[in-house]
């Protein structure tokens, strides 16, 4: 019987342990290609060069124009997450009516459960068109477009979170602001949104994170053409696209090509990892400031 | 106008802003659908249900890809079902209150965090080359299970969470052991919130692709895989490869795909939702 029960407790151990080993599985298979990249490229050319062919004759291993692509479509997708899911996150919580708040905050994740495939398809075929006929230079393939759809899909991180962060804050700072003559916009944005601010800002980093790690959508609809830029009316690529497009063709491995893959995806790894870290520190920092 | 009167007109103006904010992601949604199904719903026929891919886009079907789906969720969920569960159970109920827990705890915080295309790499480097995998179904599964684990872990916790000490102290009074308390009361108590979690964990699955890309699933596979070791595709990467085409006529394919997609979608999501109401409305301590 007690044999049984350690027995038990050790593969629950293991069992939990997995997730450890999982970290420790991709930094390690992140770190043991990219050092081996790092051997036949120079460090400063990776992040100085300003272009980015590994796969053509003439060969350059400049991250900057995957990083510049995937800042510029997270951009425009927080541009438009940002004042939308805010908006609506003080509006379920101050405003709607009380049966509104339960019906619409799930109708809206669902948004976020839409396969990311299904966004890269609407932004091809319906919005980039849509964008051409308002706008008619702008090409087939191109940064905004999937900019905006991913920002669409990212609304309910921002609205969903922000809600939740707006609906902890205790009662009697909103009874306070009313009791004062406020009205329902005062106190929103001069006595709930300041209150909520550290909830409010982890749901803003999560869903940049999440826009700077999708990949569906911007290999789809964005093209797939390395440029150091910030001009969202022409084909880019992000470092998630680039490895999605390594990926379809036939690389062999333990070469160059194939390294860059995970070059391009240690750049990914850290920057998420960073935000994730912030939004982490912040929780934890702010979490308990009313009780 | 007074103050006042200024106030409260820039108060009724928010709240028809906040209205369109909301309405306006779901009309998106809804444009979204309506032109999917404009699109592709004439496409769907049987013959596009057990056709095997072609080059000819009306002779193509989604048969290959639907088989390679359904092979992987089983797969998947066979795989990170109990490990998961196990997991969760570990972390609510033996892990001690110290600095592993909480590494623990701030590991799966961050996996959760960690973009899924970055999971394909691990798969690629561990499962394919080093296990000797392959492109295979086997190293597709393994993959996923390890993205989907932090979601069912969390939802394991909390719905163990949620079980009252009061009937786990009884069970012990009576002088159950630890793990017979645990599968005999918390466990069965605990279900719906798990299933709910796993359901979840499945359906988010089923719309990964880039991942999948990532570890070798083919874009073209002529026959259904009938092993855990052969090669196969799964929907979203069907619809990817039409959606890459210049021909319209594939385009057509791509949108009556993604109908047979977002409808398994939806149908998961809304069991999910169901299961929860249920589960929360029956159980009441």
């Amino acid at each position: 019987m007690k044999t049984r029960e350690t027995i038990i407790e050790y593969l629950l151990k293991f069992a939990a342990s997995i997730t450890i080993f999982t970290t420790i599985g991709i930094i390690m298979v992140l770190l043991f290609e990219t050092t081996a990249f790092f051997r036949e490229v120079s460090f400063l050319d990776f992040i100085t060069d300003k272009e980015w062919t590994p796969l053509f004759a003439q060969k350059h291993f400049g991250i900057l124009p995957l990083v510049s692509g995937t800042l510029l479509t997270t951009l425009i997708a927080i541009t438009v997450a940002l004042p939308i899911g805010l908006t609506i996150a003080v509006y379920l919580n101050m405003y709607a009516p009380k049966g509104f708040r339960k019906i619409f905050k799930p109708l809206l994740e669902v948004l976020a459960a839409v396969p990311t495939v299904v966004y890269g398809f609407f932004a091809l075929t319906i919005v980039t068109p849509f964008l051409q006929s308002i706008y008619p230079k702008l090409s087939g393939f191109n940064a905004l477009s999937p900019g905006i759809v991913m920002g669409i899909m990212i609304i309910p991180f921002v609205s969903s979170l922000s809600e939740d962060a707006l609906y902890a804050v205790p009662k009697r700072l909103k009874e306070a602001s009313f009791g004062m003559g406020a009205t329902r916009f005062q106190t929103s944005f001069k006595v709930m949104i300041p209150a909520a601010s550290s909830g409010i800002i982890v749901s803003i980093i999560l869903a940049i994170s999440r826009a700077i790690g999708e990949t569906m959508i911007v290999a789809i609809a964005a093209g797939q053409q390395p440029r150091f830029g910030f001009d969202p009316t022409v084909p880019i690529e992000t470092i998630t696209a680039y490895i999605v497009q390594v990926s379809m063709g036939d690389v062999p491995h333990g070469s160059l090509e194939y390294r860059t893959i995970f070059a391009a995806g240690i750049t990914l790894f850290v920057f998420t990892f960073a935000l994730n870290s912030i939004s982490f520190w912040i929780k934890t920092k702010y979490q308990e400031k009313y009780d | 106008m007074t103050n006042a009167q200024k106030n409260k007109v820039i108060d009724k103006g928010f709240q028809v802003i906040g209205i369109v904010c909301t309405f306006f992601g779901l009309v998106i949604l809804a444009i979204l659908i309506y032109n999917i199904l404009e699109e592709g719903l004439t496409r769907i026929d049987w013959d596009f249900m057990k056709n095997l891919p072609s080059r000819r886009p009306q002779k193509a079907g989604i048969y290959t890809a639907v088989m390679g789906t359904l092979w992987v969720l089983v797969l998947t969920t066979l795989i990170a079902f109990p490990v998961a569960v196990g997991a969760g159970i570990y972390l609510e109920e033996y892990a001690k209150k110290n600095k592993l827990a909480s590494l623990l705890e701030i590991n799966i915080a961050n996996l959760a965090g960690v973009p899924s295309i970055i999971y394909g790499l691990l798969g690629l480097e561990i499962f394919v080359r080093i296990f000797g995998l392959g492109g295979s179904v086997l190293a597709g599964s393994l993959t996923l299970s390890l993205l989907i684990l932090p979601i069912i872990i969390v939802a394991t916790r909390e719905a163990i969470k949620a079980v009252p000490s009061s009937i786990k102290d009884a069970s012990m009074a009576l002088g159950a052991s630890k793990w017979q308390t645990i599968w005999n009361q918390t466990l069965p108590a605990a279900i719906g919130g798990i299933l709910t979690g796993v359901i979840l964990a499945i359906s988010r699955a089923i719309g990964e692709t880039a991942p999948l890309i990532v570890v070798g699933a083919l874009a073209y596979v002529p026959f259904a895989p009938s092993s855990p070791m052969d090669e196969f595709t799964v929907m979203p990467i069907q619809i990817f490869n039409w959606v890459s085409r210049p021909q319209h006529a594939f385009s057509v394919n791509a949108a009556a795909a993604i109908i047979v997609l977002l409808l398994i979608t939806f149908i998961m999501n809304g069991i999910a939702v169901y299961f929860r109401n249920k589960w929360q409305k029956k159980v009441k301590w």
